[in-house]
């Protein structure tokens, strides 16, 4: 006779089985597979994280950076960047750009994965369908540097009149609409990639939408890609560089953004790289981690409200607050993550002027704090506008840990150095966006970060036509400059220009830079060649390599 | 019978119709563009993407068009995964969602009932009140906090070990389930334990029992025959809610095991203002909570004769 006692146990056991059947059996209805080491030296394969399922692998569509980073390795342009981010013959073998266009000549043994040439006519076809009104793709306008492409995204030319001719399968011809003098780096964007007609055609507008409804003409091809879960690169064997490719397998098992679970997967050592976010520097120090900091080449800036009605729309009172604030004291003070730089132009370090980096050759006009000279302008603001009071400041910012910190400290320091009342607006990122299209808002806190590697990225963004410049800043002599630097083709004259923009921005406050944004990240001591980079995909695993542990 | 099945039926049908308006309505009436993203679009490009989606129209067509779709179960494409299909992704990451709710539940249920019937059964010795201390904790420590420490504790024991007893996140195989699945059914389970143990007590004080043991009734007869039969019915009774709350709520975890499970969607749509995917998950979450919801009624009525309505 058993006790109560002993039933329940037996009960317990009984159960336990029940489960691990039930488990087993789902298991195998599910027909999953586990996945390996961080870095597999044996396969030559590497495990990473994903943050989300790439949202759009169709590269004439493709806007965003996680399908960029996949497509980036499993695609090709005419030309792309290499490790130490030069410019380097992708498909094309050499090419020229002129002032009116540019002619590339594609090499004969670039293939797509089925085994046929890649052509010009791949190259038409893609960016036709970029520019094509009804495909609506968010990165037409990148291609507005082309002849007609925006009269065709308008609507008003037909898709036959752009600019791009395949003279035959292997030279491609453009007609420019105003000079691009950076147009071959242009092409090693993934926008850029080619696509092919009669495939995309027998994918019945499923195109990109699974591993089998894409072709591939990279380094990797997609082995796998079962959606929001595992996405599996193999050395793609047609690839006509293949020799200088190490890798065998890039995995992607885990899709993820949350921080924690990122660190614990490294510290298992089921990953072979790892951003840090700011909660986890401490415990990356405490496992005695090398910890990489690299600059993103990001902007994050205080954009004004310029229109009528705000006090931001008075240079005075933009220039109190310049003079107010100290992106020095915010970077290293409040914001506290190493690889944030602080904001001292809009320009960011990384660019290229005409011999040098482009803030070497024009250094920018430094604006030291100065909370004297701060309340002198806002006097002369008070004055010009006629005011008894300032009416409290609405600072619009969005819901991350650092944009709290950065607007609590401008909270204070305009409290404390003008008396100002700055009452903070926290919006979720679209609503955020939308009240920023509105103009409503006196302060936003904004970033840009650059599609291609010329200063004018950063250079037109307060072009009084420009939809990015969303406090609606007018100035003739900055729409001039910017006309100089986007028509002229003599690199002197342009950076001059940009030169005198980055004056305008300082003198007029058009902005206030805040910070360069940094990445910290983790890498598997075996794993070795990552690249990281501030335009084009990023991190590019093209040229890495398994090394011995040993012998580091 | 059948008169009543239809009834519920048609309820049921009516409050998804009213769940799907509301919810369009809601959606539309929140600020913000759901096309818009960082870089900004020059007029023409937004133009052609809002006619793409259907968004130039006024929002009573896109109501007609979208409640037309529904009805032949087309739910769109998600405007953030630009290349799915809304039923694909239902397809494809529900039988996950519903895979970790199964074994969460299983693991509730069986640990409820198991842990109940202890306590009631040592009442005021020490399992007791090592059981209860637990379930106070399971039921106060939100998931996403048992999730991050139930993970850390992984990573310490695989460090420990110098292999890998079981994976810190990912899916696919029976040991990517076990850990997920417990912290997933853990406040489940805690809740059940405390229903099991009251009902046990109220029981073991009952006429019948006092009658079966002055009858001379063996002790462990009576505690399966007549303590935990009927001390298991208010359990069942919870257990319909909860299996729809386990399979539709499992985002936290979801998250932090990196599970390709359908709950990340349903709340990063909102956030993300993607029309589609926010009516497709809702619409569906509330079908199937609607669907268990009847499915517990008519059972009730099959199970207890006095429930069926005239």
């Amino acid at each position: 006779m058993r006790t109560p006692g002993q039933q329940l146990l037996l009960l317990g056991l009984g159960s336990v089985l029940a489960i691990a059947l039930i488990m087993a059996l789902l298991s195998w209805a599910s027909g999953g597979s586990g996945a390996g080491a961080g870095v597999d030296p044996e396969t030559g394969t590497i495990t990473l994280v994903l943050d989300t399922e790439p949202p759009q692998m169709n590269s004439s569509l493709s806007a965003d950076a996680i399908s960029g980073r996949v497509l980036g390795h499993i695609m090709e342009g005419l030309t792309r960047q290499d490790a130490n981010n030069e410019l380097v013959p992708g498909v094309a073998e050499r090419w020229e750009v002129t002032e009116s266009g540019a002619t590339f000549w594609l090499r004969n043994d670039a293939k797509w994965s089925d085994g046929k040439p890649v052509t010009a006519h791949d190259f038409v076809f893609a960016w036709r369908n970029t520019v094509d009104p009804n495909s609506a793709s968010e990165y037409a306008n990148i291609m507005f540097g082309i002849r007609n492409a925006e009269a065709i995204s308008a609507g008003k030319l037909p898709l036959t009149a752009l600019g791009v001719t395949a003279v035959n399968d292997r030279e491609l011809r453009i007609e420019f609409a105003n000079p691009v003098p950076y147009f071959a780096r242009m092409t090693s964007f993934s926008t850029f990639y080619p696509i092919r007609e009669d495939f995309y055609r027998s994918t019945q507008g499923r195109y990109a939408s699974s591993a089998d409804t894409l072709l591939y003409n990279g380094p990797f091809v997609m082995e796998r890609w079962v959606h929001g879960a595992h996405i599996r690169l193999v050395k793609n064997p047609r690839y006509w560089n293949r020799d200088e490719i190490k890798l065998n397998v890039i995995d992607f098992p885990y899709f993820t953004t949350d921080g924690n679970t990122i660190i614990n997967l490294f510290r298992d050592g089921k990953i072979a790289m790892a951003d840090i976010g700011q909660q986890n520097i401490q415990e990356a120090q405490l496992q005695g981690w090398t910890i990489n900091s690299f600059s993103e080449g990001a902007l994050f800036y205080v954009e004004f409200n310029h229109r009528p009605g705000h006090v931001t729309r008075n240079r005075n009172f933009r220039k109190a607050i310049q003079y107010a604030l100290d992106s020095s004291e915010e970077v290293n003070r409040v914001i506290k993550i190493p690889g944030y730089a602080p904001g001292r132009s809009l320009f960011p370090e990384w660019l290229d002027g005409v011999d040098d980096s482009f803030r070497k050759e024009y250094p920018v006009r430094e604006v030291s704090p100065d909370w004297d000279k701060a309340r002198e302008h806002l006097e002369l603001a008070r004055k010009e506008l006629g005011l008894e009071r300032f009416p409290p400041i609405m600072l619009l910012t969005g819901d991350s840990p650092v944009a709290n910190k950065v607007s609590e400290y401008y909270q204070e320091t305009l409290k404390q150095a003008l008396g100002l009342e700055v009452r903070i607006d926290v919006q979720i990122f679209k609503q955020r966006l939308a009240k920023m299209l509105a103009g409503d808002f006196d302060l936003v806190m904004a970033g840009w970060s650059a599609d291609y590697a010329d200063p004018l990225a950063y250079g037109e963004l307060f072009h009084s036509a420009n939809a990015q410049n969303r406090g609606r800043y007018r100035n003739p002599e900055m729409d001039r400059q910017i006309a100089i630097a986007r028509t002229s083709t003599d690199p002197r004259t342009r950076m001059d220009a940009f030169g005198r923009i980055q004056d305008i921005v300082v003198d007029d406050a058009v902005i206030l830079p805040e910070y360069e944004r940094g990445r910290l990240y983790v890498v598997d001591p075996a794993l070795s060649g990552l690249v990281r980079r501030v335009v084009g995909f990023d991190p590019d695993f093209t040229y890495a390599r398994i090394v011995d542990k040993v012998s580091q | 019978m059948w008169r009543y099945t239809l009834t519920r039926l048609l309820q049921g049908i009516i409050t998804i119709w009213f769940i799907a308006t509301a919810t369009f309505l809601a959606m539309h009436a929140v600020p913000g563009n759901p096309l818009a993203g960082d870089k900004a679009m020059t007029a023409e490009i937004q133009a052609n993407l809002e006619a793409k989606y259907g968004l130039d129209k006024p929002v009573s067509q896109q109501y007609l068009i979208y409640m037309g779709n529904l009805m032949r179960g087309d739910l769109g494409i998600s405007y953030t995964q630009k290349n799915r299909e809304v039923n694909d992704i239902i397809r494809e990451h529900f039988p996950v969602s519903a895979t970790l709710g199964i074994i969460a539940i299983i693991f509730a249920a069986l640990g409820g009932v198991l842990f109940g019937a202890l306590t009631a059964l040592y009442r005021n010795k020490w399992p007791d009140t090592v059981i209860m201390l637990m379930v106070i904790v399971g039921i106060s420590v939100p998931s996403f906090v048992i999730a991050a420490f139930a993970q850390l504790a992984l990573v310490r024991i695989n460090g420990a070990l110098g292999f890998s007893l079981l994976p810190v996140a990912g899916w696919g195989t029976v040991a990517h389930m076990i850990v997920p699945s417990l912290v997933l059914g853990l406040g489940t389970m805690a809740y059940l334990t405390r229903l099991m143990r009251s009902s046990m007590l109220e029981i073991v004080n009952s006429d019948y029992i006092r009658t079966a043991n002055a009858k001379g009734l063996p002790a462990t007869r009576i505690f399966t025959h007549h303590q935990l039969r009927n001390a298991i019915l208010p359990v069942v009774t919870v257990l319909g809610p909860a299996i729809a709350a386990i399979t539709t709520g499992g985002f936290v975890v979801e998250l932090v095991f990196a599970i390709p499970g359908l709950g990340r969607y349903f709340v990063q749509a909102v956030q993300q203002l993607d029309y589609t995917v926010i009516m497709g998950t809702t619409v569906f979450f509330g079908a199937f909570l609607v669907l268990m919801v009847i499915a517990v009624d008519l059972l009730y009525g099959w199970i207890d004769p006095r429930v069926r309505l005239n």
